[in-house]
């Protein structure tokens, strides 16, 4: 438990820094995660160097989404689109320090897989989004 | 009264440790039960010393696997209250029962317009069969609604009886809230309304006598693996007029009489339904999982659910920030689900694992259900005859660490 709920995740999960909704926006997109009922909606303010420059996140799920789609979302303020696009699963590990097995690795990677979708303007987030 | 210490000792899983220092508390029966060593041995058994293929075999372990796949039907037979095994069909499992069901007897006997009546606390393999029947046959879908208590409203389904429904099918024991519906009630009234009645007795026949003849339903559905036995495994009991008048769902070998290249004839019951090689073993593990409930007594098994039942939940029930969900204990069987305020399920279950403790986090296949609970997902804990006292007791102090890491 002490490696899963290392106190980084925990503390993200009570206490989010990249938190709420932004309107207007510049991207906004949701996804659900529909085995576990996680929604995560994620809404994007671009800069005028076209860098992000705002990035929220809101919905609900379990300690290890949340958690992940904050570190996320923080690691990619000043980051170009193209940069936010080249994102994959072993960014979202990295950001957590901890290995998962594949159920929960669903939950860490739906913030990734919503920025993704969002970014890409797609109609659905896709599994494919995230992989390496 | 059962001997849990002796029926424990007959389960090798229970003996394993999932991490060092750590043993197994299992408490996700109602998504699979363990397996006791019998069963395992019958299986062994069958494969070291009389594998064959059934049914036309001459030579003597073809014999011999024959009697024990047919003779496995009969005691399975039995233990639901049916003297003729031919009204059972061995089949994958309850969901490959209800969409023979729903291939078979729905798209012969139901037409445009036609209603089914289901309930708010179904599985999804008893929903997802009739969606997919309606919309290819324009069916109408009715559903009998839940109780705040999560009991099924018979006022409702009497008034919905009123528009001559042509199916009820429906659960006998929620596999979320633990709910026991009064199917003997259910199914009569469906019947005075003109209709048949299939019974969804996957939870139902593992865990209390369940005598079909009595209850007078029309089709019933179970597993094998959720009493004792294999996965791969399970039953359709129907009457036989309605198995008769079934066409086959699957073509293919031991389903027929005679082919021709243009032409065949289909065998008779229970063969009919029964296409291609069966799982064999598994009948044989099937047949010793009977004979092991047969041997604890299922007045038995009930009268120790109910025990663990009663002295759980209040036991969680008092622990600040849970909400059990369901009928009180009397009404339900040994299935507790639960939320945890402000904790997801999939962390509550994650650190329970840590001590040990298997329990199912999710919507358990009812999403429907746990819209009406106004639930995205849920924890719950099931139990068996081989669970104890005291993983209850492991159980809610497991859940109070969970809040302490949460605070």
């Amino acid at each position: 438990m002490d490696d899963l709920y290392r106190e980084l995740i925990i503390e993200r999960y009570k206490n989010p820094q990249f938190k709420g909704t932004l309107d207007p926006h510049d991207y906004s997109f949701t996804d659900e995660n529909p085995l576990c009922g996680d929604e995560i909606r994620i809404d994007l303010r671009m800069g005028e160097d076209q860098r992000v420059k705002e990035a929220v996140f809101s919905g609900h799920g379990c300690a290890i989404s949340q958690a992940s789609a904050d570190l996320l979302l923080e690691s990619i303020i000043g980051k170009t689109l193209d940069e936010v696009k080249s994102l994959n699963k072993q960014n979202v590990l990295d950001n957590l320090g901890i290995e998962l097995g594949p159920v929960r690795l669903k939950c860490a990677l739906l913030g990734l897989k919503v920025l993704k979708a969002g970014v890409y303007g797609l109609g659905e987030a896709s599994d494919d989004l995230v992989e390496d | 009264m059962l001997d849990i210490q002796k029926i424990r000792a007959d389960f090798p899983i229970l003996k394993r440790e999932v991490r060092p220092g750590i043993p197994l508390v299992y408490l996700d029966t109602t998504a699979t039960s363990q397996k006791p060593m019998s069963v395992i041995q019958a299986m062994n058994d069958f494969y070291q010393n009389y594998n064959a293929n059934i049914h036309r075999g001459i030579y003597s372990i073809a014999e011999e696997a024959t009697a024990a796949y047919e003779g496995a039907r009969e005691r399975i037979a039995r233990f639901i209250g049916i003297k003729d095994p031919r009204q059972l069909v061995y089949t994958r499992n309850t969901t490959e029962s209800i969409n023979l069901v729903a291939y078979s007897w729905g798209r012969k006997f139901l037409h445009e317009g036609d209603l089914i009546i289901l309930t708010e606390m179904e599985h999804h393999s008893n929903l997802v069969p009739w969606l997919m029947l309606a919309e290819e046959r324009k069916l109408r879908l009715e559903f009998i609604p839940i109780t705040d208590r999560g009991e099924l409203n018979l006022d409702e389904y009497r008034k919905l009886l009123e528009l001559t429904p042509k199916l009820v099918s429906f659960t006998h024991m929620s596999n979320v809230l633990g709910t026991i519906n009064p199917a003997r009630e259910i199914i009569r009234l469906a019947h005075l309304a003109g209709a048949i009645a299939l019974v969804d007795a996957a939870q139902s026949v593992p865990h209390f006598p369940v005598d079909l003849t009595d209850l007078d339903a029309d089709f019933a559905v179970f597993s094998a693996h959720k009493m004792l036995g294999p996965t791969g495994i399970g039953i359709l009991f129907g009457k036989i007029k309605l198995l008769e008048a079934m066409p086959p769902f699957m073509g293919g070998g031991d389903m027929i009489k005679k082919v021709q290249l243009c032409s065949f004839t289909t065998n008779d019951l229970p063969y009919k339904f029964e296409a291609g090689t069966p799982p064999i073993a598994e009948a044989v593990g099937f047949g010793a999982a009977i004979d092991y409930l047969n041997s604890c007594g299922m007045e038995n098994v009930a009268a120790h659910e109910q025990e663990i039942v009663k002295y759980a939940l209040p036991k969680l029930e008092e622990i600040p920030g849970v909400k059990v969900y369901g009928p009180p204990a009397e009404r339900k069987g040994a299935v507790i689900v639960f939320s945890v305020e402000g904790i997801h399920p999939h962390d509550v279950a994650q650190i329970l694992d840590e001590v040990g403790i298997a329990v199912r986090a999710g919507h358990h296949c009812a999403m429907p259900l746990h819209q009406k609970l106004e639930l995205p997902a849920s924890t719950r804990a099931s139990f068996y005859i081989y669970n104890t006292k005291e993983e209850v007791d492991f159980l809610a102090k497991g859940i109070r660490k969970v809040i302490d890491y949460f605070k």
